[in-house]
């Protein structure tokens, strides 16, 4: 089937997601070329998960008084995470179902299931959470989050990563 | 998150994007997208059902292994199990986030816009 992307978007966003405009960037890539079996994954979710008491909840008291702007900043989810230590700060989505399930939108028990059967060589001992909504922000995930993201990649040894937006 | 994907990919990552919206993802170039036609918030499927979440990380990973070029796109086979209108209502916030309050005008200027187009 093809997916449609609009079928769960509020009708009256989708002129605006009609008229975005093509990126005329070239497109990154980096080719994967290890047998999965042997590849350590990470995940990334912009659901605005975060380690309740260890963790600063995302900015959203400021966004609300400045709603261009969304918090950019990263919080690192350990990968023997609990249900029970996680929360979630966001503004643009109903985080009832993450904190029942963090599963639907950082899947880590799933990945470590797939571990254990030697669908993939390793769960990531991190996975990675930022809030979803920027505007002004994104300049900040373009410059730092993500170099930071990438560089705790490369210090973990992580062959992919699955990157979910919420 | 495009420009998350983009900059981790770029530096040396491969990256897959699960999304609701694999038409965005494209817009933006992405390395290698997998469609969901999920609720937001729920890029995995359904709280409890292992199995849906397993299916969908799976062919995550099947997409990873797969592609030989970047702006590879997949979809899932994978209609939402549950009533798709509560499914809708339910994974949006309890009051518009500041943005979309923001900018409420522009969104009903766009939204007349493109009906005048379409009439």
């Amino acid at each position: 089937m093809t997916v449609d992307s609009y079928a769960f978007l509020p009708r009256a966003f989708r002129p605006m997601y009609e008229t975005a405009p093509q990126f005329d960037h070239d497109p990154a890539w980096t080719p994967f070329d290890k047998p999965l079996a042997e590849a350590k994954i990470a995940l990334l979710t912009s659901a605005g998960m975060f380690l309740s008491g260890s963790q600063e909840p995302f900015d959203v008291a400021r966004e609300r008084l400045e709603p261009t702007w969304g918090d950019p900043s990263l919080r690192v989810i350990p990968n023997e995470v609990t249900q029970a230590q996680l929360d979630a700060t966001h503004l643009h989505i109903n985080t009832a179902d993450l904190l029942a399930d963090m599963n639907v939108a950082l899947p880590i028990a799933r990945l470590n299931e797939l571990a254990e059967s030697g669908v993939i060589g390793a769960a990531s001992y991190e996975h990675y959470s930022v809030m979803g909504f920027q505007q002004e922000g994104a300049e900040v995930w373009r410059t730092e989050v993500g170099p930071e993201i990438a560089a705790r990649c490369h210090m973990a040894d992580i062959d992919a990563l699955i990157l979910a937006p919420a | 998150m495009p420009v998350l994907a983009r900059v981790i990919e770029a530096a040396g990552i491969p990256t897959v994007t699960v999304t609701m919206m694999p038409v965005l993802a494209e817009k933006y170039r992405t390395s290698r997208i997998l469609g969901v036609e999920f609720p937001f918030g729920h890029s995995f499927g359904v709280v409890k059902d292992a199995g849906m979440q397993t299916r969908t990380l799976t062919a995550a990973l099947g997409l990873l292994v797969s592609a030989s070029r970047p702006e590879t796109r997949l979809d899932v086979d994978e209609k939402w199990p549950g009533d798709v209108k509560e499914a809708y209502k339910n994974w949006q916030p309890s009051e518009p986030s500041p943005i979309v309050a923001h900018n409420l005008d522009a969104i009903r200027r766009a939204r007349r816009d493109a009906a005048n187009r379409d009439a």
